[in-house]
């Protein structure tokens, strides 16, 4: 399933493709993205209840609002999302991981409409969303500005794009590739080019020629000593997500 | 598999109940399992047992609604006296620590509540609360852990499913051995005699805690008017013996121990006895499964610390819940539970080994033990710092509380 304005990367997706198993292992392969969901899950679910208007203590709080995950990979934020009330589909570009995330939700007792898709292909058949989650993805593509531009054709008009991924400076070479690649082995070598790194200023950019408007920037920094995960106002240095709205 | 409920909470005693109201503030929906009828649980006469609820506790119980069902039944604990005693001193020993509410900002110390008035607000807000389903006597015969549930059958047949299995159902709880989860266990080699007593004085809210060569003898305040209740900790032989005698016989041996300093006193209500032992589950979860309260650790009651700690596993267990719940986790994964077993595990700890060295260290008869606790009580009576941090330690705010220990939403 892939239309003529596919911007994935097929080196990219190959890569992906070898390490497909093991999703839900927090101890296995995923570890490192185990380790930072709950601070990814914390940004995306305050940003949605308070973009929407929703009390996150109720039982489904999301009910109601339609989901897209981009590069879902085995669930790890589809599930959450469906959990907590969501219309979720999941879509990824490497059909390797769609029956693994599938069988999860199942096991999960969730709902979730996983696809072997990518986000230009739901674009061009007219789907739409409330929420379009776009977690360390566009880094991997080859061409973010055509990327984004589907992402933004993928919302309602005042719909929220979250978008994550990796500045591009001394520090995120020596964290993201030499850190988690080479020293931790977090993740297999060649995971992230650093070229393809964006910082913030550029993502800003690219965000707002899409026609999105900005709303939040945070950082999501490691701390080593405590070994976790936190949201940072300041330290946009390394990984960082960004909030932004289809004007309505 | 889709789940009936969130959690299934195993026993409708007071941890389990507080777990799913707590619990139902967040929005996440409980069915509570219990094997006792809404009857049984509904009947309740005075009969003397009686809790010291941490300051801690009491806000936890407000927070989740059900301290306003009660706030008119408990009496405020505004001090504290402990004293090295020994038979037929009562009271008068010189040596004591004195702890009084009015040395710390946050108001007394505790409150003595009886156990039928907390029984019956904790059943009459479970009924209310929508997100809550009481299944009143009904008992597990099995339960089982799959990827997606935890799964248990009731004897009536009936199968339940939910994300998480929480034992709530005491020190010898079935949902510990089903899960194959061992236990260790110390008998303190002592029986505790419990009852509540009339006396002609007034308490003025003092709890007075005499350490015996035996073990400990407490005397705590009761509303209304001029009641006590008393928890009387023995040798097991002699125990025996004092609980065979009458009425009349009881009240002889015991007013020696118990002094003059409240008059005369009488025997209100029942008496009960009880082995000591603490008994600690190996761990406390497991895939989709959670032990708290007496399942957890059950507790020499000492200061009543049994069912405090039981409300600390019920805060601290909801605040990671709910945590887990707002960001869409599942609740039941082992990722989330360990967040409450690590949280858990520093009390549990200091408690086991706290308790059980306070005990032996006051239950001793030896000279030099006497000596060295004296002074250490005299030095603890005049460092004001030092006593407010045991006020505070009673009163159960020391530590890294969780929100509903404050009195805040988990």
């Amino acid at each position: 399933m892939t239309t003529s304005t596919n911007t994935v990367d097929p080196a990219e997706v190959a890569k992906f493709e070898a390490m497909a198993a093991e999703w839900w292992d927090p101890t296995g392969k995923f570890k490192p993205l185990h380790m930072m969901n709950p601070t990814r899950l914390d940004y995306i679910t305050r940003q949605t209840a308070a973009e929407f208007d929703r009390d996150l203590n109720a039982p489904r709080p999301f009910e109601g609002l339609r989901v897209l995950d981009i590069g879902c990979g085995g669930g790890l934020l589809s599930e959450p999302m469906a959990r907590l009330g969501a219309t979720v589909v999941g879509a990824d570009a490497a059909p390797r991981n769609i029956p693994v995330a599938q069988i999860h939700a199942e096991q999960s007792g969730l709902d979730i409409d996983y696809r072997h898709v990518t986000a230009e292909a739901l674009a061009a058949a007219g789907e739409q969303f409330d929420v379009v989650l776009n977690m360390e993805v566009v880094e991997h593509v080859s061409d973010p500005q055509s990327y984004l531009t589907a992402c933004h054709d993928l919302l309602r008009p005042g719909g929220l794009m979250i978008c994550s991924t990796i500045n591009r400076n001394a520090r995120s070479f020596a964290m993201a590739i030499v850190g988690a690649e080479w020293v931790m082995r977090w993740l297999p070598k060649g995971t992230h080019d650093w070229d393809k790194f964006i910082k913030p200023a550029e993502l800003q950019d690219l965000i707002a020629k899409a026609g999105l408007t900005p709303v939040d920037v945070k950082g999501f920094v490691f701390n080593p000593l405590n070994w976790s995960w936190s949201i940072s106002d300041k330290d946009l240095a390394v990984n960082y997500v960004t909030a932004s709205v289809r004007p309505a | 598999m889709k789940h009936d409920s969130d959690i299934l909470i195993v026993g409708g005693g007071l941890n389990g109940p507080a777990l799913a109201l707590a619990c139902a503030q967040v929005g996440l929906r409980s069915i509570v399992v219990d094997a006792l009828s809404t009857e049984t649980r509904a009947d309740a006469g005075f009969d003397g047992r009686s809790y010291a609820l941490a300051l801690a506790s009491q806000r936890l119980l407000a927070a989740i609604g059900v301290w306003k069902q009660v706030a008119d039944h408990a009496q405020p604990i505004l001090h504290i006296v402990t004293t090295d005693g020994r038979p037929g001193e009562g009271p008068l020993y010189p040596f004591a620590m004195r702890f009084d509410a009015a040395e710390i900002d946050e108001g007394p110390m505790g409150f003595m509540l009886e156990d039928r008035f907390l029984r019956q607000a904790l059943l009459t807000a479970i009924e209310a609360e929508p997100l809550v389903t009481h299944r009143p006597g009904e008992t597990v015969v099995a339960q089982q852990i799959t990827p997606g549930s935890a799964e248990i059958t009731l004897a009536s047949g009936a199968t339940l499913r939910g994300a998480l299995l929480v034992g709530a159902d005491g020190r010898r709880s079935g949902t510990c051995m089903r899960a194959g989860i061992q236990r260790l266990a110390w008998d303190y080699r002592q029986t505790a005699l419990v009852c509540a007593v009339e006396h002609d004085l007034p308490h003025n809210g003092t709890a007075q805690q005499f350490f015996m060569p035996h073990g400990p003898l407490a005397i705590l305040p009761l509303p209304p008017g001029n009641r006590s209740s008393i928890v009387w900790a023995e040798a097991p032989e002699i125990a025996a013996e004092i609980a065979a005698l009458d009425d009349d016989g009881f009240l002889a041996a015991l007013r020696p121990r118990f002094g003059d300093f409240l008059g005369e006193i009488r025997l209100a209500g029942a008496r009960f006895s009880y082995p000591l032992n603490l008994t600690m589950a190996n761990r406390t979860v497991g895939e989709r499964l959670a032990l708290i309260g007496d399942a957890a650790q059950g507790v020499h009651p000492i200061a009543g610390q049994g069912f405090n700690q039981g409300l600390c596993d019920v805060a601290t267990l909801t605040q990671v819940l709910a945590e887990a719940h707002r960001r869409g986790e599942d609740i039941g994964a082992r990722l989330v539970l360990e967040r409450h077993a690590s949280w858990r595990s520093f009390d549990r700890a200091s408690l086991a080994f706290g308790m059980d060295a306070v005990n032996r260290l006051f239950s001793n008869d030896s000279a030099i033990l006497r000596l060295g606790r004296n002074l250490g009580m005299g030095a603890v009576q005049s460092m004001p710092g030092l006593r407010r941090f045991f006020i505070r330690e009673a009163a159960g705010l020391t530590g890294d509380l969780p929100n509903l220990l404050k009195g805040r939403p988990a």
